[in-house]
């Protein structure tokens, strides 16, 4: 039996369109790119058509675009490194986020605050999105960057980019987008944003693992996290990753011409899910904003059971999907973006992410629907805080 | 994910329900993540004659409470009183089987069971 994977917001298999770039990259081209002779001009060559392909996809010059080890570090770099330059040359010490960033962007802003800046998470309300009236507010004259992430990781919930990134230019704050989530789904040309900082991760949209990228708009300030060799202009040392790069390109590509479709798939998928779970499961509530969402997420809420059990349950039936349950995370902590919902705790409880990509079928979804409706039924019985009916 | 002895209880969880007018009932939380189990028990002679418990809980929560039920039927209520975590985590193979934050979901199965019997004992007879 396949698996029926529907945790595409975590990651996504290599497309083997892509992966049929990159092999040659491994062992026959396998040049170090800062090499000067023939195998390390080609994979200079290879690295620099990527930079090209992600430049095409985000609108934006080549030479803005730094490649690197991902999204966790490409936040901790641009949010560490000009928060800290802008406190040294201006004295500026006041950063903005929201409530609901993915943990590499909310942790990097605890450890600034403890070195001493004024961090404001915004709030985002019940339906997982932040107001640009709070984010004018939030501007003072002591801000130097705001990051918001352009669509959540858990509910999906889509950030109006576009207009703070405007509000910050007014008040010549910079601003840095995780665009992680978005990739596969939303226009990412910077332009169009408007904003001065955007981070990738290949892994989210069927490129490899471990490369990512960031935009800096040029003129925009950024210093090395890591030091080292020169490579991307001394702005990230350590050795290309050349294969990655070349699969972060081609991934890149295919997601600026097949975006369209796979939009309009996805939609077609979540949508029957969505509607099918809620006819046949009483007592689901959906989390976040139903419209401003990425085409490919459903998160619910099931109440009297809890996510950890909902999913091992799917597990056995070789269905793979994610919750925000305090259980089944390390630390024991319930997911922070359902909590910022300002939902009842319960919610995040007995919540379920499912994240389709462009490899399900109607059939995974009509599969989902027929196969979780017992499980609940199960797990409300054995449930102590079910209502009697369930029993 | 677990071990085979956790997820038969998980999957075929032995003694789950609920009691009519039981003898003795005892609930405990866990205010880590929000858990809950609940502990019905029916005594003669000083014995546990039937126990069924209901829980709302991650896998091991519920493998712990299934296990802590066939632990404790069919003792008297002293030495059902004795049960411990150790006992439970025991009959699923063990500390190592059971990830270190999954601990305290065997500490509310031995909680519930601890005021299902103090429960018992309060009742006018
Ligand atoms: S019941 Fe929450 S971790 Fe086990």
């Amino acid at each position: 039996m396949k698996t029926i994977y529907l945790d595409h917001a975590a990651t996504t298999p290599v497309d083997s369109r892509v992966l049929k770039k990159m092999l040659p990259y491994f062992q026959d081209q396998f040049g170090n790119a800062s090499s000067v002779h023939r195998l390390g001009q080609e994979a200079s060559q290879a690295v620099e058509g990527a930079r090209e392909q992600a430049a095409g996809f985000l609108g934006a010059k080549p030479e803005e675009i730094i490649f690197n080890s991902g999204a966790t570090e490409g936040n901790n770099t641009v949010i560490k490194t000009v928060a800290r330059l802008l406190k040294k040359q201006k004295g500026l010490n006041h950063l903005i986020t929201s409530a609901i960033e993915h943990h590499c962007v909310l942790e990097t802003m605890q450890s600034l605050e403890k070195e001493g800046f004024k961090v404001t998470y915004l709030p985002v309300g019940q339906q997982g999105i932040v107001s640009p009236e709070d984010f004018r507010q939030a501007l003072t004259p002591q801000t130097s960057l705001a990051s918001i992430m352009y669509a959540n990781n858990e509910i999906g919930t889509i950030q109006p980019i576009a207009e703070l990134a405007r509000l910050a230019k007014e008040r010549r704050v910079l601003f840095h987008t995780d665009a992680v989530q978005a990739a596969n789904y939303l226009d990412c040309r910077v332009n169009q944003l408007g904003v001065d900082y955007l981070t990738l991760s290949a892994h989210k949209f069927y490129g490899p693992k471990g490369v990512g990228l960031i935009y800096r708009r040029t003129g925009a300030p950024l210093t090395p996290y890591l030091h080292g060799g020169a490579q991307e202009n001394h702005l990230r040392a350590g050795t290309l990753n050349v294969p990655g790069i070349v699969g972060l390109g081609e991934a890149i590509a295919l997601t600026r011409s097949e975006q369209a479709q796979r939009s309009k798939q996805a939609g077609r998928l979540s949508t029957r899910l969505r509607v099918g779970l809620t006819e046949k499961i009483p007592d689901l509530l959906i989390n976040g904003d139903t419209k401003r969402r990425l085409p490919n997420n459903v998160n619910i809420t099931i109440k009297y059971v809890e996510g950890e059990s909902l999913l091992i349950s799917l597990d056995l039936k070789q269905i793979a999907v994610s919750t925000g349950s305090a259980c089944s995370s390390g630390s024991l902590q319930p997911s922070h973006v359902i909590l910022a919902l300002g939902v009842p705790k319960e919610f995040s409880h007995g919540s379920l992410r499912f994240t389709v990509g462009q490899d399900n079928t109607l059939d995974d979804i009509e599969t989902v629907i027929k196969d979780l409706p017992p499980i609940v039924s199960r797990l409300r019985k054995m449930s102590p805080t079910a209502p009697a009916k369930y029993h | 994910m677990y071990n085979k002895q956790i997820m038969d209880h998980f999957q075929n969880p032995r003694n789950q329900g609920s009691l009519e007018r039981p003898d003795g009932e005892g609930e405990a939380g866990n205010p880590v993540c929000g858990d809950m189990m609940h502990i019905y028990l029916r005594v003669k002679d000083n014995k546990i004659t039937d126990i069924k418990f209901q829980t709302l809980g991650c896998g091991v929560a519920i493998a712990t409470s299934s296990v802590l039920t066939t632990l404790a039927k069919g003792k008297t209520l002293e030495e059902a009183a004795k049960i411990t975590k150790m006992d439970i985590i025991n009959q699923l193979g063990g500390k190592d089987q059971i990830p270190p934050q999954k601990f305290h979901c065997s500490i509310i199965a031995e909680e519930a069971l601890g005021k299902a019997i103090a429960d018992y004992r309060q009742k006018p007879k």
